[in-house]
């Protein structure tokens, strides 16, 4: 039956791949067949493997508003932003006065606490530490803030001052600020 | 050999009379309801979804549907895939109110809708739903498409299907005869009418014509991937044809060399 | 395989790295050992595709399979709201789930070619009656293993489909109520019956694996089956796996898979039924719930049996119609275990073997047909009579076959005359089909 007319075609075939020719030809077959497989398997791999990436319904949630109208001066407020705290703090005009003193302090990551703010009396930073991302300690106001009157990020003793800079400890980089606008004076837009 | 081929024969035979014995249509119990077949413009293997004919069919949920069908599983975002701007979007989702929360002190409150937020369901709950309907549940239209067979002919069918009962079929009230809903009776009215929704891009205002954009955005809404789809098979299937081609060339150089 | 492995045998390869890891862990002469010079019978045809082709399903299975339980939720709440997600979210998720979902009826497709391919041949038969067995093993778990990934979706037909057949245990005497709860986790389908249902799923692929890795063990010690069914005698009759074989299994499995594409792509629902586009419902059975097509037959058995068999002359019921219907469909596979035994006859290839062929074809349109009434209402009817009372039928020569027909034919069929060998039947049809070209 069917194996019978294969091996028939199979002879039919004829002109033998032994020749110089045929040989290259052979090669080149080989060569594309082998370069299809490649890209087929690798683009399949790929495609799997980027579904692990953030999915659309994920993303869509990557900006929040935040009501600040009701965070007292001298205190701080959690919010989650792409399942992160960040941290909203309503400075005193004294911690404003320190945190532009020490712009030009030994600074183990420079940068101006102007550039860090868009109003000076608000900070808002990512609240993980940069060192190895465990969350500093400061919100309640019983909490230690540390000799620099920022955060204290107790995993491994960072120190970060009133503008987030790391001032003490193993943190390479400040605490990072987070892309965000006012809507208006009350309402922030982060993301 | 003639042996085998008489048994051949008898075989293809007894295969033809058992394929001809399954598709007759003696076998069905139930007399199956001819859908009136439609000429969709999402059907074909290339095809595509027709975006005004979309957008007047979300018109139309919006205004009509939506008071009895949720549909949880589309979000405002995804409008933008029928062809609306960022704009758009956040003010039609700011037309609804959603609750959210605890706040800090504990409370939930209302706020505007968001893009990110699912089309919201016009029932805090199914029972609530079955109480407002004398116990039916208006079904969820996210998937209505993929969940009945032939779908989009099936959903037009229902819209323009309604007839007056026959005679001697009893309704009870709340109750309505459709010639396309299996078993004919359905508990919803009738939701579409000719001229009910004004249209303007000129046109026209038939009820067929109102079915047909509802569906097309019915079916966009079960399968928002149909293009995507349709679009990665084409090259699929080319890269496969190709390799095949390669592959088949190969094996035959091969084996040509065996004798 | 390994023992076979003699010093003598180990091939010294070229480059160092190779040659380094090869002196301490043979595995590079083991694969040129397996999967290069491994001899093929020469006159083998595509049938013997569909073994690569499962596999490479299978493989398809598990790599998109553990890339969606990574989105999945094992949660009656969310399941159903889950896989929507993959669907319209998770990037790319749509044809991660449409290859998943179509990529099961795929590999049943290329399994049960590949079971035919077995019978046809004269596979099972000495000496590779384990080889059969542990197929038939992996056919089992391969069932098993798709009826629980049905339910995941937790749409009505999963929910449904659970509930029937976790209760069919409940047919087993004594015992079966019990079963059914230590299935449930519960008193009825339900979370617990879920997450279990999602454990053993990404379980039992593997053990699967480790099954096929014997199927192949036992493959490669026998030596593959070919289509005149006669032994492998001397080196002509065949050629080295690499590259004659695997070309053309590559070109096998590509024509395969654009059959495949064309499902996925343009018709990703024909295999699924709609209802499972409806989220599960415990208060609401659809008006006609079927299983999956591959498990058509099967259920065709199961509702076949529809009357309680007593003990002759009494009034007591030794099997009642529920029990019956369950041995029916139980037993229709455990059967295939025992066809190395059921089939004695000396031939293996049903070429040789006309009146089994005959029988055996009629299998075949027996086991559609059994699928056809599986696939219908179980009230429904054929030409005025019962549809049912066709099933019974299709069952009854179903079970014929094995355990009447093939034991008679073994001793009573004669079978035409053997070819001497492979090598000799290839000159054979060469010759004459050159001379056919030259007239």
């Amino acid at each position: 039956m069917t194996a019978e007319s294969e091996i028939h075609d199979g002879n039919k075939g004829g002109e033998q791949g032994d020749g110089q020719e045929g040989a290259s030809r052979r090669d080149f077959l080989c060569l594309s067949g082998a370069a299809f497989g490649v890209v087929g398997a690798a683009y399949a791999a790929t495609f799997l493997i980027n579904s692990l990436n953030p999915a659309q319904d994920t993303l869509a949630l990557a900006t929040i508003e935040v009501d600040i109208s009701h965070i007292p001066v001298g205190e701080a407020r959690t919010v989650m932003w792409r399942g992160k705290p960040v941290f909203i703090r309503h400075r005193t005009s004294e911690e404003i006065t320190q945190a532009r003193e020490d712009d030009v302090a030994a600074l183990v990551d420079r940068e101006a606490d102007s550039a860090r703010v868009q109003k000076p009396e608000w900070l808002i930073v990512v609240g993980i530490c940069t060192h190895l991302g465990c969350v500093p300690i400061e919100q309640k106001t019983s909490d230690s803030r540390g000799e620099y009157g920022g955060w204290f990020c107790p995993c491994h003793g960072s120190y970060y001052d009133t503008s987030g800079r790391i001032r003490k400890g193993p943190a390479p980089k400040n605490l990072v600020v987070p892309p965000y606008v006012f809507v208006s004076d009350v309402v922030v837009k982060i993301g | 050999m003639s042996k085998a081929m008489k048994i051949k024969r008898l075989l293809i035979f007894a295969l033809f009379s058992v394929l001809a014995v399954v598709l007759s249509p003696v076998a069905h119990t139930v007399e199956p309801i001819q859908l009136p077949i439609q000429d969709w413009h999402f059907s074909g293997p290339l095809s595509t979804f027709d975006r005004a004919s979309l957008q007047r069919g979300y018109m139309i949920y919006r205004r009509i549907c939506a008071a009895c069908h949720s549909m949880k599983h589309v979000a405002f975002r995804n409008l933008e895939a029928i062809g609306y701007s960022e704009e758009q979007i956040k003010a039609i989702a700011a037309e609804y109110m959603y609750t959210d929360g605890p706040d800090e002190g504990g409370n939930m409150y209302e706020r505007p809708g968001l893009p990110s937020d699912y089309f919201k369901s016009p029932y805090p709950n199914h029972n609530a739903a079955r109480a407002i309907h004398n116990g039916a549940l208006p079904p969820d239209l996210s998937l209505i498409i993929k969940a009945r067979h032939h779908g989009p002919d099936h959903v037009y069918g229902i819209l323009t299907g309604y007839e007056a009962a026959p005679e001697g079929t009893a309704l009870r009230a709340g109750q309505y005869w459709n010639r396309y809903m299996p078993g004919h009776i359905i508990a919803m009215m009738p939701p579409l009418a000719g001229n009910m929704i004004a249209y303007e891009d000129g046109t026209p205002q038939t009820l067929e014509q109102y079915a047909r954009d509802v569906v097309t955005f019915l079916t966009w809404a079960a399968e928002p991937m149909l293009e995507d789809r349709k679009r990665a098979g084409m090259k699929v299937l080319l890269f496969l044809l190709i390799f095949t081609g390669i592959m088949y060339a190969i094996q035959k150089r091969i084996w040509a060399a065996v004798r | 395989m390994i023992y076979k492995m003699s010093k003598t045998e180990r091939v010294t390869f070229k480059n160092p790295v190779v040659r380094w890891i090869d002196e301490r862990l043979p595995i590079f002469t083991l694969m040129r050992k397996e999967y290069k010079v491994f001899p093929i019978p020469r006159n083998v045809n595509y049938f013997w595709n569909f073994g690569a082709i499962a596999i490479f399903m299978l493989i398809v299975m598990m790599a998109t399979g553990i890339v969606m339980a990574m989105h999945y939720t094992a949660d009656t709440r969310l399941a159903f709201d889950s896989v929507e997600r993959i669907m319209r979210d998770v990037n790319g998720g749509w044809l991660i789930r449409y290859v998943h979902m179509n990529g099961a009826s795929f590999l049943f497709v290329a399994v049960y070619i590949h079971i035919f391919r077995g019978i046809y041949y004269g596979s099972y038969k000495k000496p590779r009656e384990l080889l059969w067995m542990l197929g038939v093993l992996i056919f089992l778990l391969l069932m098993g293993t798709a009826f629980i990934g049905h339910v995941l979706p937790w749409g009505q037909m999963s929910f449904w489909s659970a509930t029937v057949i976790t209760n069919l245990f409940s047919a087993i005497p004594l015992i079966g109520d019990g079963i059914v709860t230590l299935l449930w986790g519960g008193f009825s389908v339900d979370n617990p019956t879920l997450t279990r249902f999602f454990a053993l799923h990404y379980l039992l692929p593997f053990i699967i694996i480790f099954v096929i890795f014997l199927h192949v063990c036992t493959l490669h010690i026998a030596g593959s089956n070919n289509p005149l069914g006669i032994n492998v005698k001397k080196s002509q009759d065949t050629l080295p796996f690499h590259p004659y074989f695997t070309t053309r299994d590559m070109f096998g499995l590509l024509v395969f898979l654009m059959i495949y594409a064309v499902f996925v792509f343009y018709m990703p629902n024909v295999f699924n039924h709609p209802d499972n586009y409806i989220p599960a419902d415990p208060l609401v059975t659809p008006t006609h719930i079927t299983p999956e097509w591959y498990f058509l037959p099967f259920y065709a058995m199961l509702r076949a049996i529809t009357f309680d068999i007593p003990i002759p002359f009494m009034d007591i019921i030794l099997v009642s119609a529920k029990l019956g219907g369950v041995i029916a469909m139980f037993g229709s596979i455990i059967l295939l275990f025992f066809l190395p035994w059921l089939d004695s006859h000396p031939i293996r290839s049903a070429r040789f073997r006309p009146l089994f062929r005959f029988f055996l074809i009629a299998l075949v349109l027996d086991f559609v047909f059994l699928g056809y009434v599986g696939s219908q209402p179980a009230d429904a009817t054929l030409l005025d009579i019962p549809l049912n009372h066709f099933g019974l039928t299709g069952t009854v020569y179903y079970y014929a076959f094995f355990l009447v027909i093939l034991p008679l034919l073994s001793k009573i069929e004669k079978g035409r005359e053997l070819p001497t060998s492979i090598h000799q039947v290839i000159l054979q049809a060469g010759n004459s089909s050159t001379s056919g070209k030259n007239e």
